[in-house]
């Protein structure tokens, strides 16, 4: 132990060392051009780009017309807009707690000394190998097959589609989820666990007040990562469902199972009247999901333990 | 170990590199669009050789996935011949307008695009260039196959015509004992059908394929079946261009043969929505349904795919019980129009012009616009194999009347055709009059919502 931590220090220390820092720190800005270079062109300038449409009139970039607010008017007043938005907001909540509870079971489970622990691992992330379109069309197969037997589908109402979606996700994620999971797990010190056993804790205990708090970092990352992956979701929408049924409510057409990603999409689509306020909810939408997961972020994160 | 890594590391940076030099490129979403690059650079090579007179070049951005062959070759064969480079690009199937918006912004945007109908206008009418006078609308047979801008300005041209119909196997309707003569209106059609339908297990074969309400199937029902009841209803009330609202008045005609294609059809009623266009295209390629709704364009899929001899299948025209059916011919017409960027430079508008024009007039390019797309609206047409061209030639000989794609008037069309898909699949899994009101609704109302949205 004191062995390792010695050599440990001597490898900070020639890290550190002047005849490797002095060279790194007047060649640095080379090795980070490419891709910052890249971050910029794909991201940091087509996301300035997007802002600025936003306040435009527009049917391709080049031709766009500065109009002021009134896409960010039109894109509030459309019922299909806010519509979408409570159906993401509760598909977030239904999916951020079912993925969670799940993958930390699994991943609790499988940290257990069972026989084959490796490979039902391996099993349960696979599915996350497939993309979203795809696993889409497969799902849609799946469930309307399921409901031909009660002579009805996937499409017939929104319910049977959000709830698809729903078990959709979680077994794409779930694996996921689960390994992040895992690997917390096995980070936490086994003298605690130890310690914990001595003092007579059951083991109900000491999950709750020994494991779960060390594991505050883990659960942190993951919810992050299903609160903004629900909020993006767009592949798995679009091939479930495609937001279908469409009913007509006060005299506006709603898309019952679509989340906000397929609205913004549809919206574009109608035509060149409607880019620039599909260019607004896509700003909106991309404020939301940064409001939300900073909060999310300092509040999981006050929570953190240091062990 | 450190000296790999470093490697791999390095092999990263270039490779992200490479990554950003080719997300620059058109969109190849498609199999057959990857192929574009290569031609793209067969066809810029070409003329370096004898580039002193040719200046202009030719980008078109086609809409066809499955002519995108046959346009690669001839684009090839053009440039061969006077060595104007022409570029062909497709889009993927469904993502044209993604696809155009993408590369009109470009600055080596496409010199030659595809309308759609009157609203493609309202998107891209500010792009076409004004078509009059020009050799190519010399050659056209009949100038109301063109899309005119409120000034009159032939914005963009028809560059094939399509017809569309209830593709008929007649060696099945013969061994079930009737002829095509004993089909003449809607309610000898449903007497033939009826019949058949009943009969299914001991003929072997049923009347009707499955009316698929899949996304690859759906558009024949939400799209070209409503044709029906929008054509009457535009014919009695003189409409010429996009109305704001509609009527349904002919909806009950539309109700009559929905419910014949899924009464009179093997597939289950309430599993409709996962019957895909193929298996549909199958059931009639391999023989179990005599009658299949769609167009043209399936002849070469049913005689090559399927191996079906051209002589035993034909088309007849979509009767629903409308008065003096009787004397209608096929659903003719067209959403492919080609229009011209106004945008491009002087010599690439004369490249381009000179290119259609040559494509409706030589001998190659009338030979493969009759191959891939039947009839064209020119002079120098060439006559199609295809026997579902024929057939709609012959009705309009016989002096029936064609019935023209009002369907084209459609506003915000994708939404409205998935408003009338929803409606009709919760209606054929209960045929019931609530939910026929539905089927209504969609229609009537969702093309009211549709319009305003449109030009809101």
């Amino acid at each position: 132990m004191r062995k390792e931590k010695k050599k440990k220090q001597h490898d900070t220390a020639t890290v550190n060392g002047k005849l490797i820092r002095r060279p790194i720190k007047r060649w640095f800005p080379l090795f980070i051009l490419p891709t910052f270079a890249c971050f910029c062109i794909g991201f940091v300038w087509p996301f300035l780009q997007g802002i600025y449409l936003s306040f435009c009139s527009f049917n391709t970039p080049r031709d766009a017309a500065w109009v002021g607010f009134e896409n960010y008017l039109k894109a509030f007043k459309d019922g299909g807009f806010r519509h979408a938005f409570w159906n993401t907001a509760a598909f977030a909540v239904v999916s951020i707690i079912l993925i969670n509870l799940l993958a930390f079971i699994i991943a609790y489970g499988l940290t257990q000394k069972i026989r084959g622990a490796n490979l039902f691992r391996t099993v349960f992330f696979m599915p996350n190998l497939i993309g979203g379109v795809v696993l889409g069309y497969i799902w849609s197969m799946i469930f309307d097959a399921i409901l031909k037997g009660y002579s009805t589908y996937l499409t017939a109402n929104a319910t049977y589609g959000f709830w698809g979606l729903v078990i959709l996700v979680a077994w794409q994620q779930i694996g996921y989820m689960m390994i992040i999971y895992i690997a917390g797990l096995q980070a936490i010190p086994e003298d605690l666990n130890e310690a914990a056993k001595i003092d007579g804790a059951t083991r109900w205990q000491t999950l709750t007040r020994v494991t779960i708090p060390n594991m505050m970092p883990s659960i942190t990352i993951c919810t992050f990562l299903t609160l903004t992956n629900s909020f993006k979701l767009f592949d798995q929408n679009l091939a479930l469902t495609g937001g279908a049924p469409q009913v007509i409510m006060n005299g506006a057409k709603v898309n019952m199972t679509e989340l906000l990603a397929l609205n913004i999409y549809s919206t574009y689509n109608i035509g060149k009247n409607w880019h620039g306020a599909a260019q607004a909810k896509a700003v909106v939408f991309f404020l939301l999901v940064a409001v939300l997961a900073i909060a999310q972020q300092s509040a999981t994160r006050s929570k953190e333990v240091q062990a | 170990m450190k000296k790999i890594l470093a490697l791999i590391l390095a092999l990263c940076m270039v490779l992200a590199l490479t990554a950003c030099g080719s997300s620059a490129a058109p969109a190849a979403e498609e199999a057959t669009a990857a192929e574009a690059p290569a031609e793209e650079a067969a066809a810029e090579e070409a003329p370096a050789e004898e580039a002193a007179e040719a200046t202009g070049k030719v980008y078109y951005l086609n809409f066809k996935p499955e002519a995108d062959e046959a346009w690669q070759e001839l684009a090839a064969l053009y440039t061969e011949q006077t060595g104007v480079p022409v570029k062909v690009v497709t889009a993927a199937s469904g993502s044209y307008s993604d696809t155009l918006t993408a590369e009109m912004a470009k600055s080596d945007a496409p010199t030659l695009f595809q309308m759609g109908n009157a609203y493609s206008l309202l998107d891209w009418g500010d792009y076409a260039l004004d078509l009059t006078g020009t050799p190519v609308v010399g050659e056209m047979t009949n100038t109301d196959f063109a899309l005119t801008g409120d000034d009159g300005s032939i914005k963009a041209i028809a560059y094939c015509l399509e017809s569309y119909g209830i593709i008929t196997n007649v060696a099945l309707l013969e061994e079930a004992g009737y002829t095509l003569a004993d089909i003449t209106d809607f309610d000898s059609l449903k007497a033939v059908a009826d019949d058949i339908h009943a009969r299914a297990d001991e003929l072997g074969f049923d009347a009707f394929t499955s009316a698929g309400l899949d996304g690859s199937s759906s558009w024949r029902f939400s799209g070209h079946l409503t044709n029906m009841p929008l054509y009457y209803e535009f014919r009695d009330d003189g409409v010429t261009t996009p109305p704001a609202e509609v009527s349904g008045a002919y909806l009950d005609n539309y109700r009559a043969i929905w419910d014949l294609y899924i009464d009179d059809s093997a597939a289950e009623k309430s599993s409709l929505t996962s019957a895909t266009g193929d298996q549909a295209e199958a059931e009639f390629g391999e023989g179990k349904a005599v009658f299949f709704q769609n167009g043209t364009w399936e002849f070469s899929n049913l005689t090559d795919t399927f191996g079906m001899d051209p002589a035993t299948i034909t088309m007849i025209p979509i009767y629903c019980g409308v008065d003096g059916e009787e004397d209608a011919g096929l659903c003719t017409g067209t959403e492919n129009y080609w229009a011209v960027n106004s945008n491009a430079s002087e010599d690439d508008i004369q490249a381009t012009l000179d290119f259609i024009y040559w494509c409706v007039t030589s001998e190659e390019g009338t030979s493969m616009m009759a191959e891939q797309f039947g009839p064209i609206p020119f002079n120098s047409a060439k006559e199609s194999e295809n026997v579902f061209v024929k057939a709609a030639d012959e009705y309009i000989a016989a002096g029936k009347y064609p019935v023209t794609w009002a369907f084209n008037s459609t506003p915000n069309v994708d939404s409205w055709r998935a408003g009338i898909v929803d409606a009709l699949a919760a209606y054929s899994a209960d045929q019931s009059d609530a939910n026929w009101e539905q089927v209504v609704s969609a229609f009537v109302d969702g093309w009211a919502i549709e319009w305003a949205t449109v030009n809101g």
